[in-house]
């Protein structure tokens, strides 16, 4: 890579550079604009406004509740999945995949099926005493629905990336395999399964088809800016530049702290 | 021996590859006894680190049983095997310290925080790694990630110890430190299998060898037996040393620090050497002797092992002939030399008559015991 650097710039990779400054211009330009157009006194009340805040503040804890909840059952599965091998391993593998290429409100509607008051798992709710529909119990499932595969694939790469060796080495020591895998899977792991977790987090704030299926109210931010851009893009576009500030900072400091404590780790 | 308690017994273990059906192990049979230092010696890729994971249960073997300690633990879980292994390569927890890796076998067993620390540190100072406690393994050198590793292995008291070629990585002079450890850990009674294709750490650290050819175990016996009498042609070409003496190096020799004299069998060898004084064993390539006809003078060679004595055996070898003459002086030493057929006819070398032998100080390999 370096060499490559060194040398004198080809043609063709400056013709490739030009390509990328373009799709780069594709995803800055839009974003740009976006808060360029967006006075400070527009920031200010909406920074104000309680719906907007209360919104926000639902967004990001119902992303990392699913996210944390979910996430019990993900990783040690993910696990399996780095180091068995079984019947239909494949099909698995995709089915894990399948929700990065629906449609997400197809994902929206297919969750409802079995969420809604009439459905099954609905109706246990019910009984439970909370309901997935309009609630942030249907929230997190949509979040989780469409968000889950980035955990899992990450903490699959990270865990297929552990020797198998030192595992091996633990059993040898005395340890159950249970002590191997939260001694020494998951710690050696850790950086791709944080880094998994943050996409998990990110992605599950992001979504907006599946979770306005299940639930429109209360609403998160995806939501209450298509509500918004409703009335006027006057509206929605502070909330937007608001949540997206939001959202970066979050994800910045998280993708930082984890650096560090790699860092420490070493 | 058959009736001595053994500490393993190893009863016809085959394995073969899943995929190719390549057999890798055929009918393996070991009989170690307690606190034996078997040495496992074999070519490269010849099974012999595949014995080591059937015993320590990360490989399960198609067909034969273990015996540990009289329980069979062919079946037994690995963590409940009671047997320790040190891998060739590092294999310590990289995100643990020196000291969370060496008490990571007692944590699993369940002591209290401070019978850790009291263990810890003595296993520490046993191998002679206490300034190390606080380091995490990346930072360490080869040697010593080996010293924390046979600390680690050896805080859980295994009952027996298995080497998965711990000192073919290290540098000359780690390799001299951690043979001088692992004597000491077996002279302590801990029972050891060491796996390794160099013959002198078999010869440096065994009281049992057994070869692994092919698959298959062609002989076991004391470091004598094998190197004395190969039982087939592939243990003499392994151990590769015709002439192979016991006996011990002494200081007595006044031609400079590394000029050491060897007593074996009534005889005196002179050999260049840096090692320290003590019993051992010398070898001599039997490329590096060459025969004078006794009309010649000893003393107008630069070799300064010169013996005389009469042929015993011929033995046409290969490109070569070996000649096989007995220096001994009242009891039988013979020593081999290899040279080129003209020189047979050019010395005009028969069975029984009297020639020179000589060979210089450098060619003596000592390893000590």
């Amino acid at each position: 890579m370096r060499s490559l650097l060194n040398t004198k710039p080809q043609p063709l990779s400056l013709f490739f550079a030009a390509l990328g400054g373009l799709v780069l211009l594709f995803i800055v330009a839009p974003l740009m604009n976006m808060f360029v157009n967006c006075s400070m006194p527009e920031l200010a009340e909406t920074i104000a406004d309680n719906e907007v805040r209360s919104s926000i503040w639902l967004t990001l804890w119902t992303s990392m509740g699913a996210t944390i909840f979910f996430s019990v059952a993900a990783v040690p599965f993910a696990y399996l999945l780095a180091r068995k091998n079984f019947p239909l391993k494949r099909l698995v593998t995709s089915i894990v995949d399948l929700p990065m290429v629906i449609p997400h409100s197809a994902a929206g509607i297919a969750l409802l099926a079995v969420l809604s008051r009439t459905a099954p798992l609905g109706k246990a709710a019910e009984k439970m005493g909370f309901s997935f529909v309009n609630s942030t119990a249907g929230i997190m499932a949509a979040m989780a629905f469409v968000s889950i595969p980035y955990l899992i694939n990450s903490a699959r790469d990270g865990f297929a990336a552990v020797p198998v060796r030192l595992e091996k080495a633990a059993l040898n020591l005395g340890a159950s395999p249970s002590r191997v895998f939260v001694s020494v899977s998951v710690p050696l792991a850790w950086r791709s399964i944080l880094s998994g977790l943050i996409l998990m987090w990110a992605r599950g704030m992001s979504e907006f088809g599946a979770v306005l299926i299940i639930a429109y109210h209360p609403m998160v931010t995806p939501v209450l800016i298509y509500d918004r851009l409703d009335l006027s893009l006057k509206y929605a576009r502070p909330v937007a530049v608001l949540f997206i500030s939001v959202c970066l900072i979050f994800f910045v400091t998280l993708r930082f702290l984890a650096k560090q404590k790699n860092d420490a780790q070493r | 021996m058959r009736n001595r308690k053994m500490m393993l017994s190893v009863k016809h273990i085959s394995k073969a590859f899943d995929s190719s059906q390549d057999v890798i192990l055929k009918d393996i049979s070991l009989e170690v006894p307690p606190a034996a230092y078997f040495v496992l010696l074999g070519a490269s890729a010849m099974g012999k680190s595949v014995v080591l994971e059937i015993i320590a249960g990360l490989t399960a073997a198609d067909s034969g049983t273990i015996i540990l300690d009289d329980s069979d633990i062919t079946n037994e879980e690995i963590q409940k095997r009671s047997v320790g292994l040190v891998f060739q390569d590092n294999t310590l927890f990289p995100h643990m310290t020196v000291f969370d890796n060496i008490a990571y076998a007692l944590r699993c067993h369940g002591p209290g925080k401070s019978q850790i620390r009291e263990r810890v540190s003595k296993l520490a100072t046993d191998v002679g790694v206490t300034e190390l406690l606080k380091r995490k393994p990346p930072t360490l050198s080869g040697g010593e990630a080996q010293r924390v590793s046979l600390a680690r292995a050896l805080a859980a008291e295994p009952k027996l110890l298995l080497l998965d070629e711990p000192i073919s990585s290290l540098d000359v002079k780690a390799r001299a430190q951690i043979r001088a450890l692992l004597r000491k850990i077996n002279a302590r009674g801990q029972t050891i299998i060491h796996v390794t294709h160099d013959y002198t750490e078999a010869v440096s650290l065994a009281t049992h060898i057994a070869i692994l050819e092919d698959g298959a175990i062609a002989q076991t016996g004391s470091v004598d037996e094998i190197f004395r009498r190969p039982k087939s042609e592939f243990v003499a070409e392994f151990v590769g040393i015709r002439n192979f003496f016991r006996g011990h190096l002494n200081d007595t020799d006044a031609q400079g620090p590394h000029s050491k004299s060897f007593t074996t069998d009534g005889l005196c060898f002179a050999v260049l050497t840096e090692e320290a004084a003590g019993p051992g064993y010398v070898m001599i390539r039997s490329e590096d002797v060459t025969i004078a006809s006794t009309a010649s003078p000893a003393g107008q060679t630069s070799a300064r092992n010169n013996f005389e004595g009469a042929i015993t055996d011929i033995i046409p070898a290969g490109p070569g002939v070996e000649i096989v003459v007995d220096i001994g002086k009242g009891k039988s030493v013979e020593i081999a030399a290899m040279i080129t057929a003209e020189s047979v006819k050019k010395l005009d070398l028969t069975y029984g008559i009297r020639v020179g032998i000589n060979f210089k100080a450098s060619a003596v390999k000592f390893i000590e015991q």
